[in-house]
């Protein structure tokens, strides 16, 4: 039988025999509030604790309490999971447990299904007492059949009553059990999952939701002929998982960071939520600002005085902090910037990724800011380029901004455990007396470094102004001062290029296309250029961390490629739009960058949708590109 | 133990002394006659009076006449942004309470381009001194229209005179929540100033003062006739205000006892009009600190640090 069948014939779980698939595709969507995402992110980990590789994306609508029922407000979870490392979400759903048929439609307009994928729907709208209800509810289960999705409708809710009073509350805990159940998982890791979530609202919810998710797991035993299981990755490494938004957080723990100031802002803001409470017992201080630019000059502050601040944001508060930005380069103060970009301009997309704040970022600032910048491809990576972002702050005695993005924010995946060193921390703020003679700017002639005093250092006080100063910190309006200081700014950034390696090319070193990304698209593009492979294309890919300085070399490397073109979440003209001559055509950040760095003619694959990259939606773009010949006769 | 040298004959010497020359931090290079010497001196004394170590003092400022003050000050100075200071001292202060500090700022820098950090500033209530040098109008940038214009004042910008009555510096802290201190000073009283700022300096958490600050180029006029007739100007007095100097008290005949920790009484004189009340409106030593709160594990050993952080991790194991 089929699963079409199957589902088609309801019926126990033991009506079927359990098959063994190594990755599978789950989405929870609801309306706002209903739990799915807390229910998905419990299932990805014992996912995860089960040794699957793992990836979470959430589904999240700008509003907090949109109206319900409706295409736009869905809420929810993508848990992807596999018998292999995953490092990205996919692309269609097997299956998914909708909490009504209506959020499935802005599911269905972003392509997050195909047919055959099996949808577990609530039921109760059939009976609803709304006659207008009743009818949505059977059009669209009618629809969703026709377009070739396996609609299996279960009466969730009404078994949840047997547990709660209202299952509105409670109703993801069932659906958790639903689908350890369906997937094999292991009951008592998700009952102490449970316990974990809910063990700060005492052993009543605890005990309430236990029992729900057993009910969840037996009502699937009963009623869902679907049984699946997905085996573990061989390994034996510890590991840790979490969001992008934790590791950073842990990153700030790591490399010492003392104060994070911030003002809340999506989808940054959960940073710190985790280091509000993480503070309290590793020690430091979470300052919520008034507003964006407070929090870069609290930030500065505490810089100034001692140890390397942070301050979080997005893109609308980037904007805000520009002046401040340009302000520590100027004055030459060690800050570290995350920023986790969300759709623009202005408001944009709050809850959605985008990859829209690299040139912002490079070149926000009046006159010539050089600053150092770089983008995290993996949620690890996130944990690491904070305490990487701290070090180069300080040593290159300027901000450094470490673009993230909500991909790798709401993302969770698990990853080999840091080992925290001593070496990352932060030193002791330094009180020794400063050495005399030594001017505050000592800038050296070739690297453009200097040592930096700190209040407290006998004999090093000076003034920081964001005024052209001299070497003393004296303020000079003189053309000579003006130029000399700029130079310095500069050469600080490209004696960190010269310590620089030629980044890694994912695939063979030459061929007929080199894919360039950055930031949370590498496993996607990856999998993409996988998939191409195996068809025969021979395509590569290359992803940069260091986005200023760049990495080196990249010339050579395009050099052996026929075509490079990058792969971004930003906008870019298409090449066939209409009116648009190639001389005028706006063309992606990165491939700006790229072809004013290597003169290649880099050309994009671009697009704005809101949504984290599919490695089936790239691999087809990518064809387009590739010459007609019957794929594996150049392989 | 009589007078003289103990009886071991050492004779006991601090290791270092400091001298007005000290704290010079070189020739500023305001216009001549314009009111920020007078409070430049005022804070070399105090620190001079106060002993206070040049590295430990951290003078912040924004932009504007005024906000030039840390370059003339021998010590760690931060010119900051416009309207910025009081974010500044608030994170320099958040892990640094060895720190003696010190924010200049002006009308424009604090009540318009800042006007948000102010009140935030004040409800945080940082240790550390907040001058605001009010001239009146905004001198760096040649004569516009700034909050504390008084009304009718020809400017750059509304050459026909400034349309709004002016915003009140005082009145505005005295309305803030959790304002700890609150006091007024002229700088053509140098004693009086200089008085005010000490009291300020000793005051845990954030010392407001407004100086009413001459600007001999552009607002030359504007405190004529509070200069010229000392009985425009009411004194206040209290054993726990402002210590009034036998200068003071010559010159002002118009004093009244007014209790600081009445804040009502201080709300109630700021609102005057016929007369300028100088000296301390309002304090609260017991004002909530925000700085309180920002050490928490300052100090904390690395080894300590690093076993946090293993139990960070442990929670997200699997």
């Amino acid at each position: 039988m089929t699963v079409a069948d199957t589902v088609a014939a309801g019926g126990p779980a033991s009506a079927v025999p359990r098959e063994s698939v190594t990755e599978r595709i789950v989405e929870i969507v609801s309306d706002s509030g209903e739990g799915a995402q807390k229910a998905g992110q419990s299932f990805g980990t014992v996912c995860a604790k089960m040794g699957n590789g793992v990836w979470t994306v959430e589904i999240i609508p700008a509003e907090i309490k949109p109206p319900a029922r409706s295409p736009a407000g869905a809420s929810g979870i993508r848990v992807r999971f596999a018998s292999r490392p995953v490092t990205n979400m996919g692309d269609q759903a097997d299956l998914v447990v909708a909490f009504n048929e209506q959020v499935l439609y802005g599911r269905i307009a972003s392509g997050a299904y195909r047919p055959g994928t099996v949808v577990l729907l609530e039921s109760k709208w059939a009976e609803d007492g709304q006659e207008e209800i009743r009818r949505q509810y059977a059009t669209a289960v009618a629809e969703l059949r026709a377009q070739g999705l396996e609609v299996l409708e279960l009466p969730m809710e009404t078994a949840c009553r047997e547990v709660v009073p209202d299952p509105r509350v409670g109703k993801n805990m069932f659906v958790l059990g639903m689908l350890c159940q369906i997937f094999g998982r292991d009951l008592d890791k998700a009952l102490a999952e449970v316990q974990a979530a809910f063990a700060r609202k005492g052993e009543q919810v605890v005990a309430t939701n236990r029992q729900l998710v057993r009910h969840g797991f037996a009502f699937a035993a009963a009623r869902i002929p679907l049984a699946w299981d997905v085996p573990s990755m061989a390994g034996a490494e510890p590991l840790v998982v979490m969001n992008g938004n934790q590791a950073a957080g842990l990153g700030i723990l790591a490399a010492g960071i003392e104060v994070v100031a911030m003002y809340p802002i999506t989808p940054a803001t959960s940073v710190s939520h985790y280091l509000g409470r993480a503070f309290a017992r590793v020690g430091g201080h979470l300052h919520q600002a008034e507003d964006e630019i407070a929090a870069i000059g609290y930030a500065i502050g505490a810089s100034w005085a001692g140890k390397t601040a942070c301050t979080i944001t997005s893109g609308p508060g980037l904007a805000l902090k520009t002046e401040f930005l340009g302000f520590a380069v100027m004055a030459e103060i060690p800050l570290v910037v995350l920023v986790v970009q969300r759709g623009g301009p202005a408001t944009g997309l709050p809850t959605k990724v985008e990859q829209g704040d690299l040139l912002a970022s490079l070149f926000g600032q009046p006159g010539d800011a050089p600053k150092v910048v770089l983008a995290p491809a993996t949620i690890e990576e996130c944990f690491h380029f904070v305490v990487l972002a701290r070090r180069l702050a300080e040593e290159l005695r300027g901000p450094v901004l470490v673009l993230s993005d909500a991909n790798l924010a709401t993302g969770v995946s698990p990853f080999p455990r840091p080992r925290p060193d001593a070496a990352w921390l932060a030193p002791p703020i330094d009180q020794a007396a400063w050495p005399e003679g030594l001017l505050p700017y000592d800038w050296d002639a070739t690297t453009g470094l200097s040592p930096r005093p700190v209040p407290g250092q006998r004999g090093g006080e000076h003034v920081v102004t964001g005024l052209a100063h001299t070497r003393k910190g004296k303020v000079a309006y003189d053309p000579h001062s003006n130029q000399e200081g700029c130079t310095m700014r500069s050469r600080k950034l490209a004696s960190l290029a010269a310590t620089l390696r030629p980044p890694q090319v994912y695939g063979t070193p030459e061929g007929e296309l080199l894919v360039v990304g950055w930031g949370s698209t590498v496993g996607a593009i990856q999998e993409a250029v996988d998939r191409l492979r195996q068809e025969g294309h021979p395509v590569s890919s290359l992803h940069l961390r260091f986005l200023s300085p760049m990495e080196p070399g990249l010339e050579e490397i395009f050099s052996r490629f026929r075509q490079v073109l990058t792969v971004e979440i930003n906008y870019s003209d298409a090449p066939d739009a209409p009116g648009i001559p190639p001389q005028t055509r706006r063309r992606a950040q990165l491939a700006q960058l790229l072809r004013e760095q290597t003169l290649v003619d880099v050309d994009c694959v671009s697009s704005v949708p809101g949504q984290p990259l599919a490695p089936g939606g790239i691999a087809d773009r990518l064809r387009h590109r590739l010459p007609t010949a019957e794929p594996g006769e150049s392989a | 133990m009589t007078f003289g040298l103990p009886s071991d004959w050492s004779l006991e010497v601090p290791e270092r002394y400091f001298t007005l020359e000290s704290y010079d931090g070189g020739v500023a290079r305001w216009c001549p006659g314009c009111g920020d010497f007078a409070v430049l001196s005022a804070v070399q004394r105090i620190c001079r009076d106060e002993q206070i170590p040049p590295e430990k003092l951290a003078v912040v400022s924004g932009i504007g006449c005024s906000s030039r003050f840390p370059h003339y000050v021998h010590g760690y100075g931060f010119h900051g942004l416009h309207g910025r200071a009081l974010p500044v001292a608030c994170g320099a202060k958040s892990r640094r309470p060895d720190l003696h500090l010190w924010v200049a700022t002006g009308d424009g820098d604090c009540c318009s381009i800042g006007a948000g950090h102010w009140l935030h500033a004040a409800r945080y209530n940082v240790d550390m001194v907040v001058m605001l040098f009010d001239n009146g109008i905004y001198g760096l940038t040649k004569k516009q229209t700034s909050p504390t214009t008084p009304v009718g004042y020809g400017t750059n910008t509304h050459p026909d005179g400034a349309w709004l009555p002016p915003l009140d510096p005082v009145q505005a802290m005295l309305g803030f929540t959790n304002t700890s201190f609150v006091a007024r000073s002229v700088d053509w009283n140098p004693l009086h100033l200089y008085q005010t700022l000490r009291a300020a300096y000793h005051h845990d958490g954030t010392s407001f003062v407004h100086i009413l600050q001459r600007c001999p180029t552009y607002t030359g006029d504007l405190f004529d006739e509070l200069r010229g007739d000392p009985d425009r100007i009411e004194l206040l007095t209290h054993p726990d205000g402002v210590p009034a100097d036998e200068g003071v008290l010559r010159l002002y005949q118009n004093r009244r006892e007014h209790d600081p920790a009445d804040l009502a009484a201080a709300r109630e004189q700021a609102a005057r009009r016929d007369r300028l009340p100088i000296g301390l409106l309002y304090r609260n030593p017991d004002a909530p600190r925000y700085d309180q709160h920002t050490v928490e594990g300052l100090g904390m050993a690395p080894a300590d640090k690093l076993q946090a952080l293993e139990r960070e991790l442990d929670r997200f194991a699997i």
